[in-house]
């Protein structure tokens, strides 16, 4: 029945659900897919300022539940790319005035105009949860490497069970692979092991995210960025390619390669 | 009023049974009743019940008399009162029927199935938020994730990790056992005994928590020296 609705979620606040979402819908879009995102996180939207689009919303996602607004009047087309569209969010209304079956049936009929359906959901449990995750054809748990996140992607992977939802597959976002060797930072294996669930990508610390979100330009249309690598590679697993997890111990930059030249072998 | 007396055949012979009253009226009408019966009790067995009435040998003795001229054999004298079984014991009569030969016990059939108490099987692992609840015993096929609960009235058995909150004897019996193939819990309580776990030291072993003098030990499970 035409697109695939993908909802990215988390449990924990600040692990990169936004982020995540609007790279891998620019990766999506980047190879020719047609992609609507939809900002769950009603009263706290950000997924217009990390994509760049905040000053060209007219209406939002509320508008359209309450009729003020037809479906397609708050399609927002990206700027670069020409097959991505963002919902936005309302910022000034809260999770209640969406409800679970408002989003399965805008949803509905987004599914015969678009390949994929990205939501991106607020942190929590809640209505706002609950709204991003009833449409659902896929769950993708964005985690970081630490105990806390991990112990929250443990609570929505059982949710997401429960409610029958298929699977999830899991992100493990912000890995700096130093950390992990000296044995400061779980490793994939160690986040695995608690949660047990296919694992759909890795993506690296990388501080060109924080420049991305501020400028509004989503890293996977970065060719350089490390982290822009791994979003590309989780868009093309999600297409069906089967490719295998990033080399976190490579390192292409200049210091890092002035660092091998110090310490050869180190 | 008169005094009621029944007569019945039983196995034994003929079984007498004479009412409440006085006995100067009782006797005289017992005889009354068998002599009307006429050759019917001729040769007869008699097994006389006097309830609680108290008689002397002397009366016993008097009716064993009056019986005979009738044809009748007094036999046995049955009687709640110790003066009449003691007078009947020195005329040389019975006090009480011959028991039934005591039959042999048929040995029971030998029942190949077990009993077993209640439990619930969760064929999952148990993660975080999630919680088990059951007055029973629980079977966790799967982890118990950290901030996962598990409480049950019973023992609580889990092929796998235990990271998260469980609690056995949830009703105060301490005689629960927790048992696991890594247990290492946020927090374990059987009874009203509550532990946490000790850092690890090497690899994961099964292990079995029980509560010893309101202590939670937990063993290690070895195959070949298992204490009951």
């Amino acid at each position: 029945m035409g697109a695939l609705v993908i909802t990215v979620t988390s449990g924990k606040g600040g692990v990169g659900k936004t982020t995540t979402t609007a790279n891998i819908a620019a990766a999506l879009a980047a190879q020719n897919a047609k992609v609507v995102c939809i900002d769950g996180d009603i009263g706290l939207r950000n997924l217009d300022v990390v994509m760049g689009l905040e000053n060209r919303i007219v209406y939002d996602l509320v508008h359209v539940v309450e009729g003020t607004a037809k479906l397609r009047q708050a399609m927002i087309r990206d700027k670069r790319l020409p097959h991505l569209y963002l919902i936005p969010a309302a910022q000034t209304r809260d999770k209640s005035a969406v409800s679970p079956s408002d989003m399965i049936r805008i949803c509905d009929e987004l599914r015969t105009e678009c390949d994929y359906i990205i939501i991106d959901s607020p942190a929590g449990i809640e209505r706002g949860f609950r709204n991003a995750l009833a449409p659902s054809d896929k769950v993708l748990i964005v985690t970081n490497p630490e105990v806390s996140a991990v112990r929250d992607a443990d609570r929505i992977i059982g949710l997401v069970e429960s409610e029958q939802k298929g699977p999830p597959s899991l992100i493990i976002n912000r890995i700096k692979a130093d950390m992990v060797k000296r044995g400061d930072m779980l490793s994939i294996d160690d986040v695995l092991d608690v949660l047990a669930i296919d694992l759909i990508g890795i993506v690296p610390e990388d501080e060109q995210i924080v420049v991305g979100s501020n400028r509004g330009t989503p890293v996977a249309l970065d060719e350089k960025s490390r982290a822009g690598q791994a979003f590309r590679n989780i868009a093309r697993r999600l297409a069906g390619e089967n490719l295998p997890l990033m080399d976190l111990d490579k390192q292409d930059g200049f210091l890092a390669r002035l660092g091998k030249l110090i310490r050869p072998g180190g | 009023m008169a005094v009621s007396i029944a007569i019945k055949g039983i196995k034994e012979g003929l079984l007498v049974t004479v009412g409440d009253g006085d006995w100067a009226e009782a006797g005289p009408t017992l005889l009354e009743k068998l002599r009307e019966g006429g050759e019917f009790f001729r040769g007869a067995r008699l097994v006389l019940q006097l309830g609680g009435r108290a008689l002397g040998a002397a009366e016993l003795g008097k009716l064993r008399t009056s019986l005979g001229d009738l044809n009748i054999q007094l036999w046995t004298v049955l009687s709640e009162s110790a003066l009449t079984g003691n007078a009947a014991k020195a005329l040389g009569l019975e006090t009480s029927l011959p028991k039934p030969p005591a039959v042999t016990p048929e040995l029971p059939p030998i029942d190949p199935l077990e009993d077993g108490s209640e439990a619930i099987l969760v064929q999952h692992t148990v993660r975080s938020g999630r919680s088990i609840n059951f007055p029973g015993h629980v079977v966790v096929i799967g982890d118990v994730n950290a901030g996962a609960e598990v409480s049950a009235g019973g023992n609580i058995v889990v092929w796998g990790r235990v990271r998260g909150t469980v609690q056995a004897g949830i009703n105060g019996n301490a005689e629960a056992v927790i048992c696991a193939l890594d247990l290492a819990p946020m927090q374990l309580r059987i009874g009203n005994a509550i532990a946490t776990s000790p850092k690890r030291r090497g690899k994961p072993e099964p292990e079995l928590a029980r509560v010893k003098d309101g202590q939670v030990v937990a063993e290690r499970w070895k195959p070949n020296e298992r204490e009951k």
